[in-house]
């Protein structure tokens, strides 16, 4: 017993200096994370800002300037132009130069002030919808509480609902509070499926992995050598991401580390034992990177962070339940912004042991098979 | 000439022999369309809320009524907010509307503003504003229905506000997803397919032989481009084809603009691949360069889902660089509204200069030389 | 008095991150209708100086010229003129033999008839017409290089250079390939053929011998053996035990510069002017010198026969039962056969050699009895254990150096011996003592923070035997051990390997150096997957004496042998 965890030792040894001795993968270890990191956290939003409208305002009306006042005047929109044709309107939204066009007809202050529904269109590019429909939301709400202004000053208040609206964990709805947290899962992952997945294709290019397996090693062995390394710098890099996170972005973090290590620790195992697959049915290095970007593009797509799981059509949701990155972001937001229980967390982290567990499985039958 | 009717003629059977060839256009194009058009659906039309229902009279039943007959919303009705407290935590639900306990009374009393408390999961702020935007509509359409039965229809609204979404009248992401997927789509083949392929080349010593005999640099080259801009047009085609017949997403442009643009697109893609591989002459490096300077931009600065006017202005300028910015909003363009010159020509000419900056940078850093 | 083909002054070429030059100046000329061997082992600048007459690359100092053009402003002139076959051949892997004979001729501008006849003619020369349509990745070794051969010769150059055209391949395909050049030389063609053969250097007019960058004879081999004639000379009748021992004796002696086991044999030579030293047995026979002999002359001589490696090894036990126990060993993938029926036994205390060109199956076979692949049929037993399923304790007896010594690049040398010993359990003062002990026997001390990757070959060498051997193992698999590396360094490592012998490890050799197999006290031949002959090199070599062939060389018998198997399939086939 005690030499094969010497064995495992001198392995495990072996890879974290192969790793960080070699500058190309040093640079992989950090450039990458960092870029990403980056990126995702400022340019990875859904957010809708800076946003450009046309106004074509025909109204001569105080309250057509009203309007055009409050539109002006909020910190939303950011682009605002004045067209005088209708003409100038189609051009403005097909050439992208507006997302909307807000347009105030002739009779506008008129039909207010008689008392009659005043209306007022809105053209909104539904090339880009998801901003789009945003956008449409700020301008009602800006138009709507006008409205309510009108009726206080005319006493005709009627009976309205004033809508007192809570976002809960994340009062202003920040959405780099959603993108970091997620971030240590995905970067986390991605470190540790490029380790695994290169180790054992590196060793067969190389020619020493024949030398390890005249050694002493037994199979298994060498996959406990190749696991342990992996994991632990896919811990490091999630708790790296995670510090980055919460003293460079000031990301709250309200649940409890023990249970955010706990998680990460089964989530690398399962991520780790993807890798090994890969790189147990890759014949060379070259295959192994594809065959890892190959399965990270779907696993992050479909994992709930470009667009929510519920938003999918049920028989592929049922397929993101193979996917460990979904469980993991759902625990990571908890965490971070829910202080989750550890019930919860552990709703959605026994899946991990699950997939963790057969993809370790198949990674050690593919790798004896292979041997050969 | 005879000498590149050759060199493509080699390249090309190359082509078709070669697996990676197969894994990266037209396995990973598929999954990439397969998974913008099923996996990533920004339509939030279903969102799942807990509605508690503190007071029970016909008036709040008919509020009731409202919302669970909104098309947006799905609706769960329970009698305690702390029900529903936990299923908010654990992303059961994303959001909590409670009609408080003195709702008619204080509804009929008519004393000013009612509260209605709307609680969202600000751990998906997509959502959140989803939420609430569709909540105060539903409240809205409510209290105009309330008033037209009371007979006070006028009054009840005096600003109403018409949005029009134009090109994508049914508001589905899919619409502008699956498009923009094409440009991710052809960065591969363009950029990652050709820094593979020609560091390949290198690898193999290939390339030392082929320099040795009378060919220019310039034919080597070319000899490489031509087919593979020949595949990115073909693959183009496919990929229009599934969008328009099996994702149903509408193609109002004209053919030949699409060809243009793309055919501008490859141009710029392709001479970022070849720059690629005469700078790191062995796959794995080239394979990781193309990922990050290629793949992931495309993913995230292009605007395809992420709007790049939300993005912080240094990030913004950034995103000038990338010909794919560029190429996904010519393909929205034309697929959901239609040739747009101004805005095509725009973009044609941007692709062009970075064509051809990366086209002199990779003529100076390619000589027929093994040293360079 | 005719015109060299390419005149070569004083030319440096130093790459980024060495110290030293690849090429220090070096000055030659190459003649047409002239084979010029450009000899050297890895690392020497044969590569380097034949890409630099293609104008692959530039030097920091010096000219070249090459058909009267500059090899720095012209390239592409001296393209039109020349065929280069690369190391790797240069071959596309995906295309047919016709594909890439097309590629070629279309490159040069041939059509038509011309081309038709060109074609034709080359595919006859290197007896590929059958194959025309088989894609280039599935021909065995000896045809890649024939058909490297025949695109490099479409152009009809002026010039021809051949990187290490025959390495590995099959001695019979690599006289067909010496034929065919030959052939062309008729046509006033200049050939520079680089190898590091050195049997093959006596055959070329004229040869340049190159070592770490520089020139050190140039001129017709028949000189350079002058140099050392009269002083090389055979011990016979010597006790075959006894072999080893004498050797190392011998080694000890002043005014012995080298000395290697030759069958049966010991063959020295001696320092100018230096007598012979007496013999407790056998006696003193004349023989003319080899190439390799004048090499090391050339360098100094070769290392002295002592093994400090082998002082620390304790004796291994008497066993009367044979360590490698090989039966009937087959595999096939597929349905293509790599290994057909192999069977031998090697004792304690013996060398055994597999020898054979790459393809042959002799890794494969190496690879069953290591336990790396599993046999179709048949056994392996190692220590009477088959090593597939043999226990950690057992796998610990062994050692192992794969092929292109596989050492971990990026790790220091330490930090590669560290971890073989530890996996191979040893650990605290033990293990640093194994470690300093290493360092010290095979002189690693001023490159102990290199890392492996960067090291030169002879030290890579080391260090890989080094790491090897810590365990003091009972039996030693050597993967072509030797590849590439210079004579002074295979001498050393042989002596090593000699005096571990003598303690009793039994050390299995796989090596496509026909001289090297000399050393080993049987070896079995292996082609095509058949083992055609096993016996000791002088049997051997004794199978194919005849009047033709007085003194044959191991490669005649290899060559011999195989004729006769082939003649013999074919009758059995036939009736």
């Amino acid at each position: 017993m005690r030499t094969s965890a010497g064995r495992i030792f001198a392995l495990i040894v072996k890879e974290l200096l192969t790793m960080f001795r070699d500058p190309k993968g040093r640079v992989i270890l950090i450039v990458p994370p960092i870029m990403q990191m980056v990126v995702f956290a400022f340019a990875a939003t859904l957010e809708v800002k800076n946003i450009s409208v046309v106004i074509y305002n025909q109204d001569t009306g105080s309250h057509g300037a009203e309007i055009v006042h409050r539109l002006a005047g909020s910190p939303a929109f950011t682009d605002i132009t004045f067209v005088d044709r209708n003409e100038a309107i189609r051009p403005a939204i097909d050439q992208q130069k507006a997302i909307a066009a807000i347009s105030i007809p002739q009779d506008f202050s008129r039909d207010i002030e008689a008392g009659r529904a005043a209306r007022l269109q809105v053209i909104l590019d539904g090339r880009r919808s998801n901003a789009a429909q945003i956008v449409n939301g700020y301008i009602t709400t800006i138009i709507t509480a006008y409205g309510n202004e009108i009726e206080a000053v005319r006493g005709t208040t009627q009976p309205s609902i004033r809508i007192d609206g809570r976002n809960w964990f994340n009062e202003n709805l920040l959405y780099r509070w959603f993108t970091l947290p997620s971030l240590v899962g995905i970067l986390a992952m991605m470190i540790a499926l490029v380790v695994t997945s290169l180790s054992v294709a590196r060793e067969r290019e190389l020619g020493t992995f024949d030398q390890l397996l005249v050694s002493p090693l037994m199979p298994l062995e060498i996959l406990v050598g190749k696991t342990i390394p992996a994991v632990i710098i896919g811990i490091a890099e999630g708790l790296l991401i995670w510090t980055v996170a919460i003293t460079a972005f000031g990301i709250p973090f309200k649940g409890s580390f023990l249970l955010l290590l706990f998680a990460l620790f089964i989530f690398i195992m399962a991520t780790v034992g993807t890798g090994l697959f890969i790189s147990a049915i890759s014949k060379t290095q070259q295959q192994a990177v594809l065959g890892t970007f190959i399965f990270m593009v779907p696993a992050v797509t479909l994992s709930g962070y470009t667009a929510p799981v519920e938003n999918m059509p049920l028989w592929l949701q049922k397929v993101t339940y193979l996917n460990p990155l979904k469980y993991f972001l759902i625990t990571l937001k908890g965490l971070f912004l829910k202080d989750m229980s550890f019930h919860d967390v552990w709703t959605n982290t026994w899946p991990l042991l699950i997939i963790g567990g057969l993809t370790m499985f198949l990674a050690g039958w593919f790798f004896t098979k292979r041997l050969e | 000439m005879r000498r590149l009717t050759a060199l493509i003629r080699k390249e090309t059977r190359q082509i078709l022999r070669d697996p990676s060839t197969f894994l990266i256009a037209f396995l990973q194009p598929l999954i990439l369309l397969f998974i913008f058009g099923y996996g990533v659906n920004l339509d939030s039309n279903k969102i799942r809320i807990g509605l508690v229902v503190e007071d029970n009279t016909p008036d709040t039943a008919s509020l009731v009524r409202a919302f669970t007959n909104s098309r947006f919303l799905e609706v769960r009705l329970g009698q305690d907010r702390r029900e529903f407290e936990h299923d908010l935590v654990i992303g059961h639900i994303r959001g909590i509307v409670v009609i408080p306990q003195d709702f008619s009374i204080d509804m009929a009393l008519q004393t000013g503003a009612v509260n209605l408390q709307v609680i969202a999961d600000g751990a998906e702020p997509n959502i959140a504003s989803f939420v609430q935007n569709y909540t105060f509509g539903v409240v809205q359409v409510w209290l105009q229905h309330e008033a037209e039965d009371r007979g006070q229809s006028a009054a009840a609204l005096p600003i109403r506000v018409l949005p029009r979404f134009w090109y994508n009248a049914e508001l589905k992401s899919r619409n502008f997803l699956v498009p923009g997927s094409i440009a991710i789509i052809m960065t591969l083949i363009g950029t990652m397919l050709t820094a593979l392929v020609i560091s390949r080349e290198w690898e193999r010593g290939t390339m030392e032989s082929m320099m040795a005999t009378p060919v220019t640099i310039t034919q080597i080259l070319l000899g490489k481009l031509i087919p593979y801009f020949v595949m990115g047009i073909g693959s183009m085609t496919l990929c229009t084809l599934v969008c328009t017949l099996v994702y149903d997403v509408p193609f109002r442009g004209t053919y030949p603009a699409l060809l243009a643009a793309t055919s501008v697109f490859l141009l710029a893609a392709l001479g970022q691949g070849l720059l690629i591989s005469s700078v790191a002459k062995d796959q794995f490096v080239a394979s990781q360069i193309a990922l990050m300077a290629a793949f992931l931009p495309a993913l995230m600065l292009s605007g395809f889902i992420f709007e790049i006017h939300s993005m912080p202005r240094p990030i913004q300028l950034l995103t000038h660089v990338f010909a794919v910015r560029y190429f996904v909003t010519s393909l929205q363009t034309l697929f959901l509204t239609g040739n747009v010159w101004p805005l095509l020509i725009h973009c044609m000419a941007a692709m062009l200069v970075i064509s051809m900056v990366f086209f002199a940078l990779t003529t100076r850093k390619t000589k027929k030389r093994l040293d360079a | 008095m005719t015109e060299p083909v390419v005149v070569i002054e004083g030319l440096t070429k130093r790459f980024k991150g060495m110290d030293k030059p690849a090429l220090d100046g070096v000055s030659t000329s190459i003649l047409p209708g002239h084979i010029t061997g450009l000899v050297g082992p890895d690392g020497a600048g044969k590569t380097t100086l034949i890409r630099l007459m293609v104008g692959l690359l530039h030097a920091e100092a010096g000219t070249i010229a090459v058909g009267g053009f500059n090899a720095r402003t012209q390239a592409e002139a001296i393209h039109e003129i020349i065929g280069y076959m690369p190391q790797k051949f240069g071959l596309y892997e995906d295309l047919t033999v016709i594909e890439n004979l097309d590629f070629h001729a279309d490159l040069r501008y041939l059509s038509g008839t011309a081309r038709k006849e060109k074609f034709d003619k080359l595919l006859d020369f290197t007896d590929l017409t059958a194959f025309q349509r088989r894609l280039a990745g599935k021909l065995s070794g000896g045809m890649k290089q024939k058909l490297g051969l025949a695109c490099a010769l479409i152009g009809t150059p002026k010039l021809l250079l051949l990187d290490e055209p025959s390495v590995g391949v099959d001695p019979i395909s690599r006289r067909e390939l010496w034929a065919m050049v030959q052939e062309l030389l008729a046509g006033g063609i200049a050939v520079v053929w680089s190898t590091s053969y050195l049997d093959e250097a006596e055959k070329c007019d004229s040869v340049i011998l190159l070592n770490e960058g520089r020139k050190l004879y140039d001129g017709p081999p028949a000189d350079l053996l002058g140099s050392v004639a009269g002083r090389t000379w055979q011990i016979r009748g010597i006790d075959e035990s006894r072999r080893r021992t004498v050797l190392m004796n011998m080694l000890k002696e002043d005014g012995v510069i080298d000395g290697v086991v030759q069958g049966r044999h010991i063959r020295i030579v001696m320092a100018k002017d230096k007598p012979k030293p007496l013999l407790d047995e056998g006696q003193w026979t004349a023989v003319e010198p080899w190439f390799e002999d004048a090499f090391i002359d050339i360098l100094g001589g070769g290392p002295g026969g002592h093994s400090k490696l082998a002082e620390q090894i304790s004796e291994k036990p008497l066993q009367d039962k044979p360590v490698i126990d090989v039966q009937g060993l087959t595999k096939r993938f597929g349905d293509f056969t790599a290994v057909h029926n192999n069977t031998f036994q090697i004792r304690r205390g013996e060398i055994f050699g597999l020898l054979g060109p790459n393809g042959a199956g002799k890794s494969t076979t190496f690879k069953m009895m290591c336990g790396l692949l599993q046999p179709t049929e048949g056994r392996a037993f190692v220590t009477g254990l088959d090593l597939k399923t043999a226990t950690s304790q057992a796998r610990s007896r062994i050692g192992y150096m794969a092929q292109k010594f596989s050492l971990y690049g990026n790790l220091n040398v330490v930090q590669n011996l560290r971890f073989f010993s530890g996996l191979y359990g040893l650990s605290g003062r033990r293990q640093k003592e194994q470690i300093d002990l290493m360092i010290e026997i095979f002189d690693l001390k001023e490159h102990l923070k290199m890392n492996a990757g960067t090291l030169p070959l002879g030290f890579k060498q080391r260090l890989a035997l080094a790491c090897a051997v810590m365990h003091q193992p009972d039996v030693l698999f050597l993967d072509e051990p030797t590849s590439g590396v210079d004579p002074i360094t295979r001498r050393e490592f042989w002596t090593h390997i000699n005096a571990m012998v003598e303690k009793g490890v039994t050390v299995m050799v796989t090596t496509h150096f026909m001289d090297e197999a000399e050393y080993c006290d049987r070896i079995g031949l292996i082609y095509r997957g058949e083992n055609i002959a096993t016996g000791t090199p002088d049997d051997l070599k004794k199978l194919v004496q005849s009047d033709q062939l007085q003194n044959p060389t191991l490669e005649d018998a290899f060559v011999t042998l195989v004729h006769r198997s082939h003649l013999e399939n074919q009758l059995q086939e036939t009736a």
